[in-house]
């Protein structure tokens, strides 16, 4: 498998962004439909996200790479979350670290989640990241983090482009070295 | 080497030496999704081409978080689970039937069982000695069409138990308390074992209590041990024959040992908007509300009720708070209502709604208007939970938040007692 590798920009987000903050439960009547649901992303907690993400897109420079602290994801096992995240146009999300259905949920969706000390990238920094081999490159203040390892099963879920491809592939969970 | 309860019961459905760190692949005994997460499910079980459930016995479908639904999408993602749970031949317990992890609770949860629910809450039958976890649709999806599912093994944090809950100190209080040391992220991916003296005096409602808000806490499971207080649950629900012993070995490798003296607690209080936010409820009196919400996964029990009838009956709440009870299933609506729970509280002022999850996650049924400030006995006070950003939430025991209503404003139960 050769390395995954993605470029972008840093939006920078603070600690424990819940799964409300992400889709607040008064949203629940849209959850059968992605894409309207979609539009109120974080639109709490950070209102100007959304358009922050599309504004990255169109400049071309590159992908919308989230950033943010500690327990990302926290609360419900809404997998709608990790979805319209990644439907808003996000790459990948570096945290420090990460609520254990949230993480699951976005590796399922095809959307890679790398821990790492993200107090060292700051909003707007170009990173370049290598999601198979866990390392991210700061291109703006010149520094490269490394990530802890998941374990075996996730990444070739995520090198599948997450669950549903994996199983359409597999039909069954296999054994990965 | 010893074995954790994490281990031990990974060990025996994987079939092999399952420790701490391993990744196993497991038999899942229950599989189960609510009506929120349920239509992304059945639509990832069919992407994926799946035609049949595993095991249609062993998969539940729950109509519980809008119940009954206050929007066509709803209604329309209603029909969708019933007419899926009618072509394959599963389970569905309808708009009214109560909230999915206390029917799971009353009627399924057995001693070392693995359940995977698509529901964060599913931790709660932990209480029962299951390996009882929340995962999203798609794994869900997997888990109804292959009947397994893969596991990180946790590690495991001990929480030991000694003495006794003094006056007006609950369940509820000892589990804000220890979220509030270990904090919202301190057990992430870790289980939570309970154990030490104090358990065989604590009742499974009050377990469940505690199991629920595990996920508070970032675990992945909350596991109590089965025992006498297990078999009696058990039997009293028709399935004393699924009970067996279960429990951590001697010398099995805790990462962290948490001591709590339940004599020493207080009524607690957890302040918005992050439930490891925690303070004695002394600390926070005062504080007015507009609405008071007795119910939920975490303390819609009979139990519950009981404590909150006992403090509300003869008074009044307070004109400017709403005061609302959503029992947690239809078996503790109809129990509450014999044993009078329900005349008191609605004497007392009391809305009572369909049992379900009701106001909980900001759908229906008692939504927060803009600066309202609701005292709530549910897990969550995220910004937003009950359907409004503006709005702030407190959690707290049934008891506080009995108390509370009657005086508009935040109140140490032990005043009534
Ligand atoms: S009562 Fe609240 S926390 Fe429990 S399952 Fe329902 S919405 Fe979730």
């Amino acid at each position: 498998m050769s390395d995954l590798m993605l470029k972008g920009r840093a939006i920078k987000l603070g600690d424990n962004i819940s799964t409300d903050d992400i889709i607040p439960g008064r949203f629940a009547h849209l959850r059968s439909n992605l894409p309207e649901l979609a539009k109120h992303v974080l639109e709490d907690g950070a209102p100007d996200f959304a358009s922050k993400v599309k504004a990255l897109s169109a400049t071309g420079e590159g992908k919308a790479i989230l950033v943010v602290g500690k327990n990302l994801g926290l609360g419900s096992s809404r997998e709608h979350a990790p979805v319209v995240v990644k439907m808003s146009g996000v790459a990948a999300i570096l945290a420090k670290s990460a609520a254990r259905i949230f993480f699951r949920n976005a590796i399922n969706q095809g959307l890679p989640v790398l821990l790492c000390d993200t107090d060292k990238i700051g909003d707007g920094d170009e990173l370049e990241i290598n999601v198979t081999g866990g390392k991210i490159a700061d291109l703006t203040s010149g520094i490269t983090l490394s990530c802890g390892k998941m374990p075996a099963i996730m990444s070739a879920i995520l090198g599948e482009g997450g669950l549903i491809p994996y199983i359409q592939k597999y039909k069954d969970f296999v054994a990965t070295g | 080497m010893g074995k954790t309860l994490a281990e031990k019961i990974l060990s025996l459905k994987s079939g092999g030496d399952a420790q701490a760190g391993d990744v196993v692949i497991s038999d899942v005994d229950l599989a189960f999704v609510q009506d929120t997460t349920g239509p992304l499910a059945i639509r990832q079980f069919k992407e994926s081409g799946f035609q049949a459930l595993a095991k249609p016995q062993q998969t539940m479908m729950f109509l519980d978080h809008a119940a009954p639904s206050p929007a066509q999408q709803l209604s329309n993602d209603h029909i969708l689970l019933r007419r899926f749970a009618g072509e394959m031949g599963c389970r569905i317990y309808d708009v009214g039937e109560g909230i999915c992890h206390q029917l799971v609770a009353e009627n399924f949860a057995n001693p070392g069982d693995i359940i995977v629910g698509a529901d964060s809450h599913t931790v709660t039958a932990g209480a029962l000695g299951a390996f009882a976890t929340g995962m999203g649709s798609s794994d869900v999806a997997v888990a109804l069409a292959l009947g397994k599912t893969w596991f990180r093994v946790p590690e495991s944090f001990q929480i030991e138990l000694s003495g006794a809950f003094p006056r007006g100190v609950y369940a509820k209080d000892l589990v804000l308390y220890l979220i509030g040391q270990i904090g919202a992220d301190g057990a992430n991916y870790k289980a939570l074992e309970f154990g030490g003296r104090a358990l065989a005096r604590m009742t499974m409602s009050q377990r469940l209590t505690i199991a629920n808000m595990a996920v508070e806490a970032g675990a992945k499971v909350g596991l109590f041990p089965a025992d006498k207080v297990t078999w009696n649950f058990l039997r009293e629900h028709g399935r004393g024959d699924k009970y067996k012993p279960l429990s951590a070995d001697a010398g099995a490798n805790y990462e962290q040992v948490i001591l709590v003296n339940l004599d020493q607690l207080l009524p607690m209080v957890s302040l918005p908007h992050a439930v490891d936010n925690v303070r004695p409820a002394a600390q926070v009196k005062g504080v007015k509300i507009q609405q008071a919400f007795i119910g939920t996964c975490t303390n819609g029990r009979l139990e519950d009720l009981a404590v909150a009838a006992d403090i509300l009956k003869g008074r009044k709440s307070h004109p400017g708070t709403r005061l609302l009870i959503a029992p947690a299933s239809r078996q503790v609506l109809i129990r509450a209502i014999e044993k009078g729970y329900i005349r008191s509280l609605i004497e007392a002022g009391a809305i009572v709604l369909p049992p379900g999850c009701s106001a909980c996650l900001g759908l229906h049924q008692g939504v927060l208007g803009d600066g309202e400030v609701c005292l709530s006995t549910a897990n969550r006070n995220f910004r937003g939970r009950m359907g409004n950003p503006e709005a702030m939430i407190y959690l707290a025991s049934p008891a506080t938040a009995a108390a509370s209503a009657i005086k508009g404003e935040i109140t140490d139960p032990r005043e009534f007692m």
